[in-house]
């Protein structure tokens, strides 16, 4: 599985974004996108913004769940009070590894997986919050602080 | 002795005679006012700790007085230890409900820091990562200014300056106090 987690701010602007892949099931952490689809993630993400507007207001909650699928790209969205959305692009791995228990969990839709990027975009959330409260960060500003970076890549590592 | 006593003075005032706020609210009201320094001054960070220092200063003109009649503490400190001790489990404990630690004395007793190990000011805070302001900024710095007035005012001039902060990465936040001289008469002291 690799992941590409972008946040958006309130203008569409991209704010963060942060590439990495699987640490589960012994998994290196690194990104594995196929070379010629790699630059289409910030594509497909962006194009997924529609259909977070469209069910932002479906449910009270910050979680609005895989909200978009491109081919073998799954979409995963977590919308902030503050109207700053967290996108994760999932792309499990290529069918080329076919062993039984990868296709198992690499199932992206299932609660499992939902439950994990759940707890992942929780602890993000917790983060950007710290992050924005500094009284040198503004609205829409792109978040460049290493802490901030440190702790995205370590509920990145944790969860997923 | 003194010590212990200083402390049970802190804590009882704490509890009973001070108003609280949110501890948030504080944070935040300070962050932005030196957020607002450092654009105001197009970030000439040795300005803005100047500015930090002189709000601090007439802060603690003011802020003796409320000090002194909250504690009820008429008698004078015996010596400069003495006014240490109070600063930190009186002073600093009623007002912020900190209470930072006293160390490094040097042998004639007149220079002494005191360890911020927890600083409700700063919060939340990260410098900005312009390359400059982790070394030209001291965050706190009105903490500064708040005891050279507040001293100040009860006949003792000392000069405070931060040597370390936890915001610019270094292990620990420090300020250094030094008792320049006990002021004598009464006569007007010429501000900068």
């Amino acid at each position: 599985m690799s992941y590409y987690f972008a946040i958006i701010g309130t203008q569409d602007n991209p704010l963060f974004e942060y590439e990495f892949g699987t640490s589960k099931q012994g998994g290196d952490g690194v990104a594995r996108f196929p070379e010629q689809a790699r630059h289409m993630n910030q594509f497909i993400v962006h194009g997924s913004l529609d259909i977070v507007e469209e069910v932002q207001w479906a449910n009270g909650s910050m979680y609005l769940k895989c909200i978009d699928r491109f081919y073998n790209n799954f979409v995963s969205c977590w919308m902030t009070g503050g109207n700053v959305k967290f996108l994760l692009l999932h792309a499990p791995s290529q069918p080329a590894a076919t062993t039984t228990t990868r296709t198992s969990i690499a199932n992206p839709t299932s609660p499992q997986t939902e439950e994990a990027i759940k707890q992942f975009f929780t602890e993000v959330y917790e983060n950007w919050i710290k992050a924005i409260m500094s009284p040198f960060y503004h609205v829409n500003m792109e978040a460049r602080s290493p802490i901030f970076r440190q702790r995205v890549v370590a509920a990145g590592k944790k969860y997923l | 002795m003194a010590s212990a006593k200083a402390a049970r003075l802190g804590e009882e005032v704490w509890k009973s005679r001070v108003d609280k706020v949110n501890a948030e609210l504080v944070t935040l009201t300070y962050g932005t006012m030196v957020a607002q320094l450092c654009k105001d001054y197009e970030s000439d960070y040795l300005e803005v700790n100047k500015q930090l220092d002189k709000m601090g200063y007439n802060i603690g003109l003011r802020l003796i007085e409320d000090y002194l009649a909250k504690s009820n503490t008429m008698k004078r400190c015996v010596n400069f230890k003495d006014t240490a001790e109070m600063i930190s489990k009186v002073g600093f404990k009623i007002f912020l409900n900190i209470t930072p630690t006293i160390t490094s004395w040097t042998s004639d007793n007149k220079q002494f820091s005191l360890i911020f190990e927890e600083n409700p000011l700063a919060d939340f805070v990260e410098l900005p990562d312009d390359g400059r302001a982790q070394d030209e900024l001291w965050y706190s710095n009105m903490f500064c200014g708040v005891l050279r007035g507040a001293l100040e005012m009860v006949q003792m001039q000392v000069e405070a300056h931060f040597i370390s902060d936890v915001l610019r990465g270094n292990d620990t936040t420090e300020m250094r106090i030094s008792l320049i001289r006990y002021i004598d008469d009464e006569m007007p002291v010429d501000d900068d």
